[in-house]
């Protein structure tokens, strides 16, 4: 029997087993930011540790920015105060820092691979859910708590026990006009919440092979919101192309060996797995989350359910609840749902190709009045690079706030947040309740989706709208 | 409340709803605090207060019957979402040691281990069952070297990580474990780690 990408991983970074059936896997790469990581550095100072492997350990300003003009004084004390520590737990640990002014500060997850810290082979972990999006490169990646955080600061290691395997293929052409983003909302609505709870997800199949390795990071990143435990994917020569040249990642007198090894990886064909499901996406149509779970989602010419609909009492409580919160009519058409707020950003979708796609809808139109628009690049290399193309005045000339890096209104730390009662359309991942500020209603979507509600003042089926 | 032996006893709480994912628990405004002292006061922040900050009646932990609950009857897909610890921080800190559910977001379920907060998994009709004893008020008495759940006299037992179990009962210090156990194994890596494995050291851009 052949071996899954994630066993040749495994197998080459455990170190060591308990008798619980856990297993020591020594981590490669430490991605840390300023919200989760204060009290893993208090208790390792406590303890009268440092850092083991600084040299393998990079810190990101991320979560609580302001991405308002950088030269701006950043207003609030708590913000400044877990910045401010992490400048003096990086410096303490000499840990390298891509501070809030760095040109190669943005979301974690975007400049790991961006520049390189993330290549195929690796382990990496970092305290934060959506670490999963660094398997599209080959990488066994892992969200952690703080206190997996203070241990692997420690020792580089985690004893982690070894996930069940899910491969999830994906076959199909897509229609011009639906992308990852309503791929995997569409897999996590079939699946539930907690579908792949335990699970490594592994993406395969003609749809995956066909997509950038950008449009995976949309697959891997958001597959945790049903339940993954993380994604991961072969390593093909899409993604060695990617790597390649990055500033982290090998030099060309090594990148030979480098890329044998990788190619390496790749999962056997009879490597087995613990579970399996296969999506057609042919038909599918863009979706458009209607509810306060990402499973909470239907296509963009459906309509909202109803209570009614539920086939238990808890699932009709829940939608009951959620179509209050959401402030909906049952049974009224997704087209009909007008929109406030339209944001373009986050991990799961704020790289230069999904600026490029909702570009195609803003471009020569302008916002709706009365419509807030909002466009923050993922880094501010996306952001020079958006710039250069030209995108930056096509969403400026359209009404857009063009922002600086971070992550902004997909978690709300940092003062760009809805208010109450507000609806917003949004490329993030999660519509939970007060996610995006308190009150404030979230529907999940992909960028050329959330573009086009911004021109429409509702959503609209993009697939009409004749510019892809 | 936990007695000597590492048991949990006391007033269950029942959740009536699924999917309680970790924003709820704790909302993303409070992570900005650095100590985990005094996080008890954010848990369930959203549910249990409302916009002019007075409690909501409405809200299971602000009744009479449940404000000393020592754990809570949830249902599936309990702790989903963020890895903030600060979830599982927030439930101790506001007297939770328990919570039942049928199924746990995993890294939430990490964390509990970490802080011997204790997560029993129980099927969908036990759980319900469960749920409904702690409505009508039924003590609860969590045997956790016997995996079992006692509501009044029903007795239900549960699976348990090894693991788990282990850092439930005796609380270890990991760190200085995994260095005097494993350190060598970890050097041993480090000295065959392959060269493409290292980032290749430059500054970053100013």
């Amino acid at each position: 029997m052949g071996s899954s990408v994630l066993s040749k991983i495994w197998d080459a970074h455990a170190i060591g087993e308990d008798e619980d059936g856990r297993t020591l896997l020594y981590i490669d790469r430490h991605l840390t930011h300023e919200v989760t990581s204060p009290i893993a550095f208090e208790a390792l100072r406590e303890a009268g540790r440092k850092v083991r492997r600084p040299d393998l350990t990079f810190a990101v300003t991320d979560h609580n920015v302001p991405t308002h003009d950088r030269d701006l004084p950043v207003e609030s004390g708590m913000s400044l105060r877990q910045m401010e520590l992490l400048r003096q737990n990086a410096r303490e640990n000499g840990v390298m820092l891509f501070d809030y002014e760095s040109q190669d500060q943005g979301i974690v997850h975007v400049i790991g691979t961006e520049l390189g810290l993330t290549v195929p082979g690796i382990t990496l972990a970092c305290g934060d859910s959506h670490t999963s999006t660094h398997g599209v490169l080959g990488a066994l990646a892992f969200g952690i708590g703080t206190s997996e955080g203070e241990h692997l600061f420690a020792t580089q290691s985690l004893w982690i026990k070894r996930p069940r395997e899910m491969r999830i293929k994906v076959n199909g052409r897509l229609h011009a006009g639906v992308y990852a983003k309503d791929v995997v909302l569409k897999i996590i609505r079939d699946m539930g919440t907690g579908g792949a709870i335990g699970h490594s997800v592994e993406f395969c199949g003609e749809t995956v092979d066909s997509f950038s390795v950008e449009e995976r990071f949309t697959l891997a990143n958001m597959i945790v919101e049903g339940g993954a435990r993380t994604a991961i994917m072969s390593p093909d020569e899409k993604v060695l192309n990617y790597v390649r040249g990055r500033r982290f990642a090998p030099k060309s007198s090594e990148w030979d060996a480098a890329a044998a090894s990788w190619r390496e990886l790749a999962s056997d064909p009879g490597a087995g797995y613990d579970a399996e499901r296969s999506f057609d996406v042919s038909r599918l149509e863009p979706q458009v989350s209607w509810g306060t779970n990402p499973a909470m989602t239907v296509g963009v010419t459906e309509t909202v359910p109803s209570p009614a609909d539920a086939k238990t009492e808890r699932e009709r409580v829940s939608i009951e609840r959620a179509v209050g919160y959401m402030g909906l009519t049952p049974g009224m058409r997704v087209t009909d749902i007008p929109v406030e707020v339209v944001f373009i950003g986050s991990c799961t979708n704020a790289r230069i190709s999904d600026l490029v796609e909702a570009a195609r809808f803003v471009r020569g139109r302008h916002v709706r009045q009365g419509v807030r628009a909002l466009v923050v690049p993922g880094s501010q290399a996306v952001r020079a690079q958006a710039e250069l193309m030209g995108l930056a005045s096509v969403f400026r000339d359209a009404g857009f706030e063009w922002r600086n890096a971070g992550c902004s209104m997909c978690i709300a730390m940092n003062g760009d947040e809805l208010k109450q009662g507000q609806r917003c359309a949004s490329t993030s991942n999660r519509n939970f309740e007060n996610r995006q500020g308190t009150g404030g209603r979230t529907h999940l979507v992909s960028p050329a989706t959330a573009a086009a509600a911004a021109i429409e003042g509702r959503f609209v089926d993009v697939r009409e709208l004749g510019r892809v | 409340m936990m007695d000597r032996s590492g048991n949990v006893v006391g007033v269950a709480a029942p959740l009536e709803w699924d999917d309680v994912d970790t924003d709820q628990i704790v909302p993303a405004e409070f992570l900005k605090v650095v100590e985990k002292k005094g996080m008890g006061r954010y848990l369930f922040y959203r549910r249990r207060y409302g916009q002019d900050g007075a409690e909501r009646a409405d809200f299971v932990l602000n009744q009479p019957a449940y404000r000393s609950a020592a754990i809570l009857v949830a249902g599936a897909n309990f702790g989903i979402g963020s890895s903030r610890e600060n979830a599982v921080w927030a439930l101790l800190d506001g007297g939770i040691r328990c919570v039942i559910a049928t199924s746990f977001g995993d890294i939430f379920e990490n964390n509990a281990a970490r802080n011997a907060l204790l997560c029993v998994r129980l099927d969908e009709p036990t759980v319900a069952r469960l749920r409904s004893l702690a409505r009508k008020g039924a003590a609860f008495y969590i045997d956790v070297p016997a995996q079992t759940v006692t509501a009044g006299s029903e007795v239900t037992a549960f699976q348990m990580d090894p693991h788990a179990k282990k850092r439930f009962l005796e609380g270890r210090d990991e760190v200085s474990t995994t260095l005097e156990t494993c350190g060598p194994a970890i050097s041993g890596y480090e000295a065959r780690m392959p060269a493409w494995a290292h980032p290749s050291s430059v500054s970053p851009v100013e």
